[in-house]
This record gives C-alpha cells, structure tokens and sequence, in this order.
C-alpha cells in the first residue's frame, strides 16, 4: 500500500493535469519493440514503454490436437513476474496478478480470433501446431499489461513455423518461411482512474495510487474484443465511456507503430 | 574420426564472441547480461534485503541466494515448463556456492543477496554465461567482494580437448565430456567444478588449465562491461 499522504499529493497534481514525470495526462511514454530477442524461439519481441520493458518468446510445437476440436491448433498465452523486474514480486507459483495478466491478454488474443486457430490443423485429429506465448517481465516501471500485450503481438507477428520434413514431422532446427495465421491484431491499452482524473500509461507510482483501471483491447477504431476491469474503485457507466474512448484513440495511435 | 575443425572455425582454446553490459534493469541494485556465442543469460542483483523467514537470519553474515531459471522460449524444440524442476534447483545452488568465497558476506549480517539468472537464449553453457552475468551484477551492485568469478564449460568432444562447448560439441556423436567451471580471477581458483562425461586424469588437468585462461578472458570482457556502465558521457 502507498503511503496516503502521497497518494493524495499525487491524487491532487493530477487534478490540476500535472503528472510528476511531467506527460499529459493522455500521453504514453516512447513505445520501443525490437524483435528476434531470442534465436531458439520461433518467434519473439522485447517491449519497452518508458523503462517498462517485457519480453515475449512464441514456441511453436506439432502436437495431436485436443479430442473436442480435432481440426484446431491450441495457443496459450502465460505470464511470469519474474523477481528480476520488480523486488516486490517474488520467485515461486505464479501470483494472482501475473494469472490475471496472462488470461487478460490471453483473451484478447483468443477471443479477437487474431490467430486462426483452424489453419493451424495439419492432418485432422492426428497433428496440429500448438502455439505458446511467453511473456516475462523485465523491468516494472509502471503499465506491464499493456507492455506484455504489445509484446506479445509483436512477437506473433514475429514468429515463423517450423520447417516439416518429408516424414511429415517437425524440425525445429529450422524455421520455415511462412507466419502464423494472423488475422487481427489486438491492442491492449489499460486507463486508470485516480480520483476523480483519468490517465493512460501510469508510472509505477500512478498505478500503486489507482482506484480503478480498464484494459480494453481492441482490434480497431471501433471495434473492441476484451476488457477487464480492476481495482476497488466501482466506476460509473460515463466513467467507462470515456475511459473506453480514451483506450481506443491510444490503440489506434500504437497501431500505427507496430 | 577425429574432430579437426571445430563448427564455427574458431581455435580449440577460444571462446565464442562476448558481449557484456551492465545495468540492464534499472529498478534493480545490479543487472547484467552476458553473451557469448548464441547463448544469452541476464542476472539481476535485488538487496542486500531483510531475509525472511526469521529463523535463516545469520546475525554474523548475510546470505546470498540464486534463482536461476530459463525462459520458456529459450531452446530449440519444445517449451520448457516454467518453474523451478531439479536442475534449475541444483544449478540454482552450485552457482550461489561459486560466489560465497569471494564475496564480502560480513557486510550484510541477517540480510540476503538475491540473485536471479534469467536465460533469454541457450545454446549450452548456461549455467557458466549466468555466472559470468552474475559477477558482473553483483559488482554493479556494489557488494563487495575480493575477486570477480567468470564461467565456462571445457571438456572433449571426440578426441579433442576444448574450451567453451556448444549445444552441437556437447552432443557430438562420438562422445562429448562437458566440464562447467567457475574461476575467480585474482586467486585463479576454482569455486565451481561439475562434470558429465569421461577422460583420463591427464586430461581434466590439461583442460582445467585452459579454462583458467579462458576465464581470463572472460574476466577481462567483464571488466570492460562494468568500466562502461560507469563513463561519463
């Protein structure tokens, strides 16, 4: 928990649409990706918002499908704090927040449909690709969702699909020259609310002080295919509006960089 | 058959290429990476710190603990299952012994040094580079110690004796020997020795000896990344 006195300080700057690192309210810090991070990996992307930085690695494996959809490849999508980012988080089971993380853009991956998971069968209910995402942190200066979120678009993006050999097997040694099956790419974009001032991309400081947070991910200007929201804070349905309007027109400006 | 040429060209006693910086994570009191070849490890010094539980303190010394893990991503072929299994818990152990002789423990009586080795890429001798990154972290993090340490794996592949192993010499199919060690680089002295694998007496002492010098080198690549962190612009 923060110590109340700067929360407030801070609850109060922003009031009068001051933040301490001296950004607009409205305003992301500078978005880095560079990709090919990691050469084993079929696919993968470091992100850094700021001094936030997240590493994401796609594995791609041949493996027999699940029995209730025999014609569809599988992703997962998990997320580690690893100790190293924050020495707040701490080695051993994954923590709540880093589940949350994981789900919240598993979702936004899964449920936009941005990969199709149907192109990804190879001979029906005997060999499909399965894709896992990693995402591991870094560095915690604030906003990880939305860092893991970009990461882990960047580095599907990124990814190309083992080579298969005459025998119809993987050979994971090299990479082959076709992509997944991207057919939307959902960006994530999280806007918290402290007191009664909205922001986007907090500082490590701004989201210890949050009341409440939405992260919506959309697919385009208008279209939005997830949303989780958190914090103790209960939000009112203009609130939303507004927070949900601010996402979008930050999604479609990190679009543009991608 | 013998092994005349190694994969990538280079001199039986030479490493792979180096890379080294220092201070990668901000938030933290020291971080590093160290590459060399295809093989990437970044360490991350958090602390000293108060150690809990209670009853680990050491009202005499502190304790230095190590968390080494690779990322789920970081070989060719399948995931690798996040978490700790046993050989991440036993690498996790020899590494934290490599380093207790040097370091300064009395400085940080009942706290704790953690040090976490994160492998981003693996191309063999992880265990060596996360040493090698985590000397580097721990003087970025201003622990003292009276010696750096610096890793790597000697060993034989086929009838060779040779320095810095990779993933294709390790796995040779006439038979490989692989030997991580961990020199510190005053003393010269040897705080980390595993082996799997075969050769005469003979030859460990042989390769032992060109490890030493290969960690000289390695010493030096530290040094420079350290020194860097640390220029005025």
């Amino acid at each position: 928990m923060m110590n109340q006195n700067i929360k407030e300080h801070l609850s109060e700057t922003l009031k009068k649409g001051v933040r301490y690192d001296g950004r607009k309210l409205d305003e992301f810090r500078s978005i880095e990706i560079e990709t090919d991070v990691s050469t084993p990996a079929e696919g993968s992307a470091t992100v850094r918002i700021g001094d936030t930085e997240v590493m994401a690695g796609v594995k791609i494996e041949m493996q027999k499908p699940y029995d209730d959809s025999a014609d569809s490849g599988t992703l997962m999508v998990n997320a580690e704090f690893s100790p190293m980012a924050d020495p707040k988080f701490e080695s051993g089971p994954p923590s709540i927040d880093s589940i949350e993380l994981a789900r919240v853009i598993d979702r936004g991956i899964r449920e936009s449909e941005s990969i199709d998971v149907k192109k990804l069968c190879i001979v029906e209910g005997e060999k499909v690709w399965s894709v896992g995402i990693d995402l591991i942190t870094i560095n915690n200066a604030g906003n990880l969702l939305d860092c893991a979120g970009l990461a882990a678009v960047a580095a599907i993006k990124n990814a190309k699909l083992p080579e298969v050999d005459k025998e119809g097997n993987a050979d994971y040694k090299h990479k082959s020259k076709n992509g997944l099956p991207i057919e939307k790419e959902p960006i994530s974009v999280t806007i918290h609310v402290i007191g009664d001032t909205i922001i986007a991309d907090p500082s490590r400081e701004e989201e210890e002080a949050s009341d409440a947070r939405l992260t919506v991910a959309s697919i385009s200007k208008d279209v939005i295919c997830a949303m989780q929201k958190g914090g103790s804070k209960a939000l009112t349905v203009e609130q939303v509006d507004e927070m949900v309007d601010l996402a979008l027109k930050k999604a479609e400006e990190i679009r543009k960089i991608l | 058959m013998s092994y005349d040429k190694r994969n990538d060209g280079r001199g039986f006693d030479d490493c792979r290429p180096m890379e080294a910086k220092a201070g990668i994570v901000k938030s933290a009191s020291g971080s590093a990476s160290f590459k060399i070849g295809e093989t990437v490890a970044f360490a991350t010094v958090q602390g000293p710190r108060d150690l809990y539980p209670k009853f680990l303190k050491n009202p005499k010394k502190g304790k230095i603990r190590v968390f080494y893990q690779m990322m789920p991503f970081s070989g060719v072929g399948g995931r690798i299952r996040p978490g700790p299994n046993r050989r991440a818990k036993e690498i996790s152990m020899v590494t934290a012994k490599a380093f207790e002789e040097v370091l300064c423990l009395e400085d940080f009586p009942n706290a704790v040094v953690d040090i976490y080795i994160d492998i981003p890429q693996a191309d063999a001798g992880t265990r060596c580079a996360g040493i090698s990154a985590a000397s580097i972290a721990l003087a970025d993090a201003g622990i003292r110690m009276t010696e750096m340490v610096a890793g790597v794996a000697v060993g034989r592949t086929a009838d060779k004796l040779l320095v810095d192993l990779d993933y294709s010499e390790e796995a040779h199919e006439e038979g490989a020997t692989d030997i991580p060690i961990a020199v510190t680089s005053v003393t010269d002295k040897i705080s980390l020795l595993q082996m799997d694998g075969d050769m005469t007496q003979k030859q460990l002492s042989e390769v032992l000896r060109k490890g030493i010098v290969a960690c000289k080198a390695i010493n030096e690549v530290q040094k420079a990344a350290l020194k860097k962190g640390y220029e005025v612009a």
